[in-house]
This record gives structure tokens, C-alpha cells and sequence, in this order.
């Protein structure tokens, strides 16, 4: 990319087909200064992909199992990267970074979870480069977004050749790796709404590894001045999936009743067995709930090695 | 931590010298086979098979590009990789540098094309058409062994390599034994994963001659051995020339297809070309190993006391056998290796090698005794159980005991030196046992805490008898150095053996210094070069510092004998009376620098004495230790876990290597190969795995589905040494380069099985990932119900 530096500059169109260090198969390479470019560029050739991080995508075109015939680079694109808030909500362009939400370069309008969330994403090198947009359009069904803004009841802004269109973001991955984006359409911002100081979140990501994608997710949101429940599973294969009797009994009878309820609403939703981690990942998320508000958290920490 | 009073002022043996190597490494300016650049330089991609086992029908080159691509009979003058081993029974395998009339792995080179670069040169291997005609594909080693299974290779009766038995009679033993524990174990197929994959560029030298090979190897002298044998071309028109290696860990001891067909085309283009491994070619088509299966029977006492062990142990070797160490090392390592450290009076075992539709099986960090150290350890553990008593009490009672070294054991082991029943204790108390026994059985997470041991030697620096049994093609003897001092007083240092990360640039200048007295900041090591260094067979089996190393110490005494003599003679005393001290040649109170004898030797040979030594000042000498069957490390290791028994999830709260390797060169270096292998093994414990399905085909590809083991995954290994020096090496030196990989999966895995006690669960297969560890409980909550 040296030499087309400069924010803000116009369309740069360049050939990467040859420099050495390159596996991918070839493609062409195009630098989207705006949403509007982006979209002309996109409806212009049904097989380019957009390049916000390239987290995911980059070791896909290494790996040719993604050949697009051009990358539409949109990570400089300015009005990706707007912010927006009121007292109800704060809206922020698809690319601000996972490590700029982590870091609280964005106002954190969930009492700490979206931050939290962040961090729990891969490492810092990814986090740096990720973007919020580029992991809900990949939508693998393991990734955290998914299903902390579903359960947030977050709405994704898209547009495309014939405007803009809100999804909420508990219908916008229809399957693994499919969304409800259409031809020619981008994330262009996330919509998150405000919890109340009262409110209270739970977030388990069960995995193998530190940072890797989830075997199970569980999410739990109580905010009872607004009469807000909601309870979410992700990393179930496809769409994160609301469990609506659990988060009922949430709000009226508290998060230990609510616990009760998991096992059995996961398996009526679901189907039978192996589910068994997923519900292990929601009564764990509820279980936070009981932290008092104002504790601040972070990832648990490691036990002291040595310690016995 | 270790005791601080082990270590000696400077940079002597035992002194904690920072590395040589970091300045470089830690500034990035390392040189490693894909740093290198030259004018027209060419990028190697293969095209590999899609199918495990077929027929190859048909191939044809893109019209246009008939010079670019090339299949196995364009290779004129190229002989497969056939290894030999004089092994009773053992069956050889053609292993083609570009496939023949079949392929046998996902992943078997099938057409190379080149071209700019490396992405161009894979836009030309999609452009290669090669079809094939599947045939039925071995998986396993059991489907491989299985009545009227597919046979891999036509013209042999059964798909095994090797099948080797012994038994010093158990028969008595079985029908008397008050206990008899069975167990079915098994260890899955894991790649190495060096940070830096295989790799060569290959030119040719036209003013020498030579074909010039940049290869990632740990043992040039032996690959240009092998290049020469292949190509059919002599060995002194090959040089081969290591630059920086990224780790081996044993996958870089061998010559592979690529590296003869990267090899044939520089010596017939005459122009310079590279292939460099990428992870998916590492993780579907190189680097195999650990994959056995065990069947074990344990007869004991009733404290436990082992009386007897009769065994099976099929390793599952892939396609072809690896040059030059065989398809069979692994099982022979296995067969010999088993009893462990323990005093065994029975023993009977049986080894299949197994030939299968998978990357060929290499020598991996441990070779063999990571599988049977989980073995032997999770057997020790089950007979403690059956006798109710604590697993390191049993333990304990059955290890050679420090009175009865050197001990041979049941298969003719020697082991020269140690008190393995000590480095057990200290274990035991490091990790807290008593405190552990005393404490709550579970966290405050609720998750399940245990505790688990494991204990191994480790056979390092075996050489001529052990590997001449073997009869492998080249057998190691005598290592070589070469030490000289320059004229301006410092110190060159040069050895065949290359440095793959394991410090020998610090460790060998460190036994120089030593031996000569010459500043270490001034001693300069070369190594590998087979144009500039003396003959090693290279870096595996824990061999480098004894081998290498006591070549070095060898070649430094002899010069600094010389040294003495013309010093003596500059200060008109007697050599007797010449010593080295603080970077000076002292003789009572007159003293000279190294740069005065050196002057005198190169600039003013009028000051030499009428009888000096006309070899000069430049030494080469070879070494092998007095015994050479092999220097035996040994240690404990203690893991502490808390299983997650609603996810399965296991945690190391803490972990505690008890290790003696004899004379410690560099206790940092110790304790980094230490830790290095710990962390290697806990990948096998609980992380690594390479599953195949029924047709062989790898489902691992990415990192994404093979786990490394990362920094928040490993604990903070707590390292304890001992130093029993070994009575048959130069300064009591033993190897450590593997140690650290053996033991993890047994302590882990011990460890985890302790935790699970409460509740009747055990684990038997690694890696314990949570499926398996969910599996173990339900199944133990079945058996109960």
C-alpha cells in the first residue's frame, strides 16, 4: 500500500498481482474514499469484496479460498468511520476497530460490555486492524458482535444502490456466513442503544484458546428501568438465537430463576444434546448479573501460577 | 527458580552468558532461507494430490507453459528417496520427489511449476490438469492392519514397515500377579510447527562449481549426502549452507521430495530458485508424528511393586519412509523406551509400523517418548489406583533407585548417572502435594482440582552402537571442530553442526572460552557450512552439546596446549607454568595477551621455539563420548490442573520441572529448552491434533482447526536442577535439547484423571480437549448408572 497514502485522497487503482511476497490468486485493487464509491464500485462487479481489516479475509485470499476479482478497500473511507450519539443511542461508522472500542476511543454506552466484548477478540495485532463492520458481514457464527449486539437489541445501518435500510441485528445473519446484505450493500454503521446506569450485563465466551473464536456464547442483559431482558446464545452454527421464556423469567424472578429455564428453552429451540456447553455459557452470563453495579470487570484473570 | 550459587562468574560451562545469537534475532536482522535475494530468483509452487490413495491417470501441462511445469519424468536423472535399514523384515519404500504412477497422502507432490513469484507459480498449478482413479484409502493403523486391507504398497504382502518383538518371558509373572491393570491408550497425529516451516533456495556456483543449497536443515552434511545419492551427482559438487533456522524440532533432519526436486532444477537451469513451505503445505503435508496406539497390560504387587508389562504399540508411519531415519525409528525408540525409568523384571512388547494413506512419519522433539512416557505414566497411575495407595508413593518404589546406578535395564539400556527417586520428592514438594491432600477438592469456580506426575529419562547423544543396531544409511560417529586463533588473538570456532535456535553459538563459544581462556566476546562461532565446517551428522537426538560441544572442548585443549608452548617460550618459562586468566596468558607476574602468541605465530616466527608445532595455531578434532549408547537425563514433572466439568476445559494452575541433564554449559539455555519442549507438550496433552477421516483425508488445514498451545494457554513452568554429571562425556556434559517435550501429556493428563477421581472418570486418548474430557465423565456416569 505505500505510496497511495493519504487520507481522504481519491480512487486508487492498482494492480497486486505481482508483488512477490503475494499467494493470493489475482485480483485488482481499488481504494473506496466513500460509502458512495463503494457502493458504484460494488454494483459495477459482482465479484469484488470489500477490504476493511482483512483479518479474516486476508488469510482467505492466501489460502484462494476467497478469489475475488477486486478488493474494494474501504478502511479509509472517512464516512465509515462517523460517530454519532444522543441521549438514547450512539451510532459509529462499520470501521472503527475492535482495539478502538476496547480502548474507549468510542464513548461506551453499555456500561462497560462492548468494551469487554472487545477485548476477548483474538489478540491486540487482530483487535488493531479488525473492524467492527468487516466481522458482522463475515458473520462466521462464532464471532462475539453477533451476539453481543443482538442481545444489546442494536440495529446495523446498510446501504446500498437504493439507499439505506436498518436491520436489527437479531435477524441480520440468516446462516453461517450469510447475511441479510444484497448485492451492492455495506455496512455502513452500527446503532447501539444506551443502558441505564441500573442496568446490569453477563458475557461468557466459552474457548479453547484465548481470543479464538467461540465454542459457546452466552449474553445476558437486565436493565429494569427500561424493562429491558434479553437473553442470547451464539456460536450455535448459524444466527445467535434469543431465548425470550428465559429472559422473561429474568426480569421477574431474577437471574438465578432464570437459570433454571436454560437447559430446557435451549433444547425446545434447538433440539436435543449438544447443546449441553451453550446452556453451561447462558447460566454462566446470567450468573454475572449478580455482580453489583458500578463493579467495573475485565477478562478473569489467571490464577497466580505457583499458587496452591 | 535455581540456586543463584550454581552459577559461576563469567562465561565459562555454567555460566548464564546471554546469547550471541539475540543481538541479530532481537533486532530482526536474523537471515533465514526466505530473507535471502538474488537476481533472478525463481518461485517453486507444487501442485499436491487431492486424494489420498489413487491411480494417477493422466496429467497435462497449460498449453504455453510446457517449460514452467514439470512432472516426475521430466526429472531425468532422479532417483527416489529409497531408505535403507539393515532392521530384520523391514520393507522399503520409493518415495518420488514428483509422484509416479501413484499417489499415497493428501498432499504427495504431483507437478512442480515456477515462475516471479510464488503467486504466480500457484496460478500455474491450477492450470495443471492430472486425474486420477481413487483407490481405497488407509486411514489408520488399525484399518491397516485389518484382514484383506488395501495394500499401499503393491508389492508387499501386509501395509507393515516393520513388525519387531521381544519378550524376556512373562508368562510366569501374568499367571501369578496379584494385579493386573489394562489400558488402551492413544496419542494423535500432531505437526511440529517450527515458527519458521522447510525451506531451500538452490543455486549454482559456476567459479565453484557447486551446487549451492540455502536449505532450513539440521543436518547439512547429511542432506548433502542424500542430495548427492538422489541426484547422482559427488558430494563435492554440493555445498550446503544453512542460514539462520526458525527451529527443526526434528522435521528438518530429512530429506524431503521438494528439496531434491527445488535441488534438480538449479543444477540443470543453472539459475536460482526457492521453494518456501507455507502452514497449509506444513499442516496436510509434512512434519507427521506421534500418532500410536497402545494396548498394556501391568502385572504389580499388591503396594504395586511393577513385576510385569506386556505391550503393543502401533505407530502410524504414513506412506513412505523418511531418509535417513526410517519409517521404524519411532517404533524402535517406542519398543526400547517403554519400561521408562523404572526397575522391570519382566517385559514383553510388540511394535507395528504401519504403513498408511498420510504424510510420511518423522522424528519429532522426544522421538517415541512423549507417546510412551504418557504411557508407562498413566499405566503407574492406574496401578496405584488399583492398590489404593498415592501415585507418587507407587511411583517412587518402582524407580531405579540412585544405589544401583549404572543401571541396564530390560532392554539393554544403560543408564549412567542420577537419583531419579530424588528429582520425584523434590517434585512432590514444589508442586504442594501434601498441602493439595489437605485442601478442598474443588475451586470456588467449582472446577476440580488434581495433581499429576510423570517421570522419564531421556536418551541423549546415543551414537555408533545404538544407531549401527538400527542400520540405518548413515550411522553418527565422530563430531567434529574446528578452533583457531586468529592473528589478531581471538578465537574462531567452526562445526558442522548448524544452530537451529538452540543457543550453540553462545553454548560452544562458552566451552572454548573454557578451554582456551580467550575473551568470549572475541570467540566467533560458524556453524553448518559444509564448504567452511568439519563433518557432523547435525543437530538431533540431544546430541549437540556433547557431541559438538566436547569436539569444541577436544580442538580447545589441543590449542591451548600450542598457545602455552609459544607463550612459554616468549616469557622464558616452563609451559607448566602457563595459565589463563582474565582474558590474559599469565606465568608468575609477567603476563601476555592471546594477540602476542598470535602475533609471533603469523608475523614474527623468528620469536618461536625451534620445536613449535607446525600444525599452528588452527586445531581440528573429532569427539565422541567413551560410552556411546547414550547419556541419560532424566526429570519429574508436576502439573497442577482444575477441570471445568461443565465445559471440559482444563487449566495449569502450575507446573514444576525437576530436571537433571548433567553439567549445565548455560542454565538459561537449559531452561529454555526446558520450558520450550513443556510448552511443545502441552500442545500434545491437550491442544494438537491432526484427525483424518475415513478416505485420509486431514481435517486440519488452518491454525484455526490445528491448536497451538499460546502464552495465556501455558503456565509458568517453575524449573529445578540438579547437575549429576554423566561419567562418560567430556565435563560430564548430557544432552536436554528434547526432555522438556517428553513428560507434559503424562503429568497432565495424570493430573487431570486425579481431579476427575471424585467422580470415576478417566482419560486414556490425547489430546484432552473438552470433547474428550465430557466424554470421560458421561462415560463414567453411565458406568455408575
Amino acid at each position: 500500500m505505500a505510496g497511495h497514502d493519504g487520507g481522504g485522497c481519491g480512487r486508487v487503482t492498482t494492480s497486486w498481482r505481482f508483488v512477490a511476497s503475494m499467494k493470493p490468486a489475482p485480483f485488482a485493487y481499488t481504494r473506496a474514499a466513500t460509502i458512495a464509491e463503494a457502493i458504484d464500485l460494488l454494483a459495477a462487479e459482482p465479484d469484488a469484496r470489500l477490504l476493511a481489516g482483512g483479518q479474516s479475509l486476508g488469510p482467505m485470499l492466501n489460502l484462494r479460498l476467497a478469489r475475488p476479482t477486486r478488493l474494494i478497500d474501504i478502511k479509509r473511507a472517512a464516512d465509515l468511520r462517523m460517530l454519532e450519539a444522543d441521549s438514547n443511542r450512539i451510532r459509529f461508522g462499520a470501521c472503527w476497530t475492535h482495539a478502538e472500542i476496547e480502548d474507549r476511543t468510542i464513548e461506551d454506552s453499555t456500561r462497560g460490555l462492548l468494551p469487554h466484548v472487545a477485548r476477548g477478540i483474538a489478540y491486540r495485532a487482530v483487535r488493531n486492524r479488525g473492524t467492527v463492520g468487516g466481522s458482522l458481514a463475515h458473520a462466521d457464527p462464532a464471532a462475539d458482535w453477533l451476539t453481543t449486539l443482538a442481545a444489546l437489541g442494536a440495529t446495523i445501518i446498510v446501504h446500498g444502490a437504493t439507499g439505506a435500510r436498518s436491520c436489527p441485528a437479531t435477524t441480520f445473519v440468516q446462516g453461517p456466513f450469510t447475511t441479510a446484505l444484497g448485492p451492492a450493500e455495506l455496512i455502513v454503521a452500527i446503532e447501539v442503544p444506551r443502558l441505564s446506569p441500573a442496568a446490569s450485563w453477563g458475557y461468557e465466551k466459552i474457548c479453547r484458546k484465548t481470543g479464538e473464536f467461540a465454542r459457546a456464547i452466552g449474553a445476558a442483559i437486565l436493565d429494569e428501568p427500561t424493562g429491558l431482558a434479553r437473553v442470547v446464545c451464539g456460536a450455535i452454527g448459524g444466527a445467535p438465537i434469543e431465548l425470550p421464556r428465559t429472559a422473561a423469567r429474568l426480569a421477574e424472578a431474577g437471574a438465578a430463576a432464570a437459570a433454571e429455564m436454560v437447559a430446557d428453552e435451549m433444547t425446545a429451540l434447538c433440539g436435543a444434546a449438544p447443546w449441553q456447553v451453550h446452556a453451561v455459557a447462558v447460566r454462566r452470563a446470567l450468573a454475572q448479573l449478580a455482580v453489583p453495579a458500578g463493579v467495573t470487570r475485565d477478562l478473569p484473570a489467571r490464577p497466580a501460577a505457583g499458587a496452591a | 527458580m535455581p540456586d543463584p550459587s550454581m552459577t559461576p562468574e563469567g562465561f565459562g560451562i555454567g555460566a548464564r552468558a546471554p546469547r550471541k545469537e539475540d543481538a541479530r534475532h532481537l533486532h530482526g536482522r536474523g537471515c533465514f532461507v526466505s530473507d535471502i535475494h538474488m537476481a533472478g530468483l525463481q518461485d517453486v509452487a507444487f501442485l499436491r494430490s487431492p486424494v489420498a490413495h489413487a491411480r494417477v491417470v493422466s496429467r497435462a501441462k497449460p498449453a504455453g507453459h510446457e517449460a514452467n511445469v514439470f512432472f516426475r519424468d521430466d526429472l531425468v536423472g532422479v532417483a527416489p528417496i529409497v531408505t535403507r535399514s539393515a532392521m530384520a523384515g523391514y520393507k522399503l519404500s520409493e518415495f518420488h520427489p514428483l509422484a509416479a504412477e501413484r499417489v499415497r497422502f493428501v498432499g504427495e507432490p504431483v507437478a512442480m511449476c515456477i515462475a516471479a513469484s510464488r503467486a504466480a507459480a500457484e496460478d500455474l498449478t491450477e492450470r495443471v490438469e492430472v486425474d486420477y482413479a481413487e483407490l481405497p484409502a488407509i486411514a489408520s493403523s488399525a484399518a491397516g492392519r485389518a484382514p484383506g486391507a488395501a495394500r499401499l504398497h503393491e508389492h508387499w504382502p501386509d501395509n507393515l514397515f516393520l513388525e519387531t518383538a521381544f519378550d524376556s518371558g512373562i508368562d510366569a509373572v501374568a499367571a501369578t500377579a496379584p494385579v493386573k491393570v489394562d489400558l488402551t491408550l492413544s496419542c494423535a497425529r500432531q505437526v511440529m510447527h517450527p515458527m519458521e516451516g522447510r525451506g531451500l533456495l538452490c543455486w549454482w556456483d559456476h567459479r565453484a562449481a557447486q551446487l549451492v543449497v540455502h536449505a532450513s536443515t539440521q543436518v547439512p552434511h547429511l542432506i548433502r549426502a542424500g542430495l548427492a545419492e538422489v541426484l547422482n551427482i559427488p558430494q563435492s559438487a554440493i555445498r550446503v549452507a544453512p542460514p539462520d533456522i526458525g527451529g527443526g524440532f526434528g522435521y528438518k533432519c530429512l530429506l524431503q521430495p521438494e528439496d531434491v526436486a527445488v535441488a534438480w532444477l538449479a543444477l540443470t537451469r543453472k539459475t536460482p530458485f526457492r521453494w518456501i513451505e507455507d502452514r497449509r503445505e506444513h499442516l496436510v503435508a509434512g512434519a507427521n508424528a506421534r500418532q500410536h496406539d497402545y494396548r498394556l497390560t501391568a502385572y504389580a504387587d499388591q503396594r504395586g511393586r511393577l513385576l510385569g508389562l506386556d505391550a503393543e504399540v502401533m505407530v502410524d508411519t504414513g506412506a513412505y519412509s523418511v531418509w535417513p531415519f526410517t519409517a521404524c525409528l519411532e517404533a524402535a525408540q517406542a519398543g526400547g523406551n517403554l519400561p521408562g525409568p523404572y526397575d522391570l523384571a519382566a517385559y514383553r512388547c510388540k511394535t507395528y509400523s504401519v504403513a498408511t494413506n498420510k504424510p510420511p512419519f518423522a522424528p519429532y522433539r522426544g522421538v517415541a517418548r512423549p507417546g510412551v512416557c504418557f504411557a508407562i505414566e498413566l499405566t503407574i497411575d492406574a496401578i496405584a489406583r488399583a492398590v489404593g495407595r498415592e501415585a507418587w508413593e507407587v511411583r517412587a518404589e518402582n524407580l531405579v533407585p540412585a544405589a544401583a546406578m549404572p543401571y541396564t535395564n530390560i532392554t539393554g539400556k544403560r543408564y549412567d548417572s542420577g537419583d531419579y527417586p530424588a528429582s520425584l520428592l523434590t517434585a512432590r514438594d514444589m508442586i504442594g502435594l501434601p498441602a493439595h491432600r489437605a485442601g478442598p477438592a474443588r475451586d470456588a469456580q467449582g472446577r476440580y482440582l488434581g495433581i499429576g506426575f510423570a517421570t522419564y529419562t531421556e536418551q541423549t547423544a546415543h551414537g555408533t552402537k545404538v544407531f549401527a543396531a538400527w542400520g540405518l544409511p548413515l550411522v553418527p560417529g565422530y563430531d567434529q571442530a574446528f578452533v583457531k586463533l586468529t592473528p589478531d588473538g581471538a578465537l574462531e570456532v567452526k562445526a558442522g553442526i548448524p544452530t537451529i535456535g538452540q543457543g550453540l553459538e553462545t553454548t560452544l563459544a562458552q566451552i572454548a572460552h573454557e578451554m582456551t581462556g580467550v575473551p568470549f566476546d572475541t570467540i566467533r562461532v560458524t556453524l553448518g557450512d559444509t564448504a567452511t565446517t568439519p563433518f557432523s551428522t547435525g543437530a538431533y537426538a540431544s546430541r549437540g552439546i556433547v557431541m559438538s560441544g566436547g569436539a569444541v572442548s577436544r580442538a580447545s585443549e589441543v590449542l591451548a596446549g600450542r598457545i602455552k608452548a609459544i607463550a612459554a617460550h616468549l616469557l622464558q618459562v616452563r609451559a607448566v607454568n602457563v595459565t589463563f586468566r582474565n582474558g590474559r596468558i599469565h606465568a608468575g607476574a609477567a603476563s601476555l595477551t592471546y594477540a602476542d602468541v598470535a602475533h609471533a605465530w603469523y608475523a614474527r616466527p623468528e620469536q618461536l621455539p625451534d620445536d613449535v608445532d607446525t600444525a599452528g595455531l588452527e586445531v581440528t578434532e573429532g569427539y565422541k563420548p567413551a560410552v556411546d549408547t547414550g547419556l541419560f537425563s532424566y526429570a519429574t514433572h508436576a502439573a497442577r490442573v482444575a477441570v471445568d466439568t461443565e465445559t471440559g476445559q482444563v487449566e495449569i494452575l502450575d507446573y514444576v520441572i525437576v530436571e537433571d541433564c548433567g553439567r549445565m554449559v548455560n542454565p538459561m539455555i537449559v531452561e529454555g529448552q526446558a520450558c520450550g519442549g513443556a510448552a511443545q507438550g502441552v500442545g500434545t496433552a491437550l491442544f494438537e491434533e491432526c484427525p483424518y477421516n475415513d478416505d485420509a483425508q486431514p481435517l486440519a488445514s488452518t491454525l484455526m482447526d490445528y491448536l497451538l498451545p499460546g502464552p495465556t494457554e501455558l503456565p509458568s513452568f517453575r524449573v529445578h536442577h540438579t547437575e549429576t554429571l554423566s561419567p562418560h562425556s567430556a565435563h560430564g556434559i548430557k544432552g536436554v535439547g528434547e526432555g522438556g517435550a517428553i513428560a507434559p501429556a503424562g503429568a497432565i493428563v495424570n493430573a487431570i484423571n486425579d481431579a476427575l477421581a471424585p467422580l470415576g472418570a478417566t482419560l486414556r486418548d490425547i489430546p484432552a480437549n473438552p470433547d474428550r474430557v465430557l466424554a470421560a465423565i458421561a462415560a463414567a456416569r453411565h458406568g455408575a448408572a
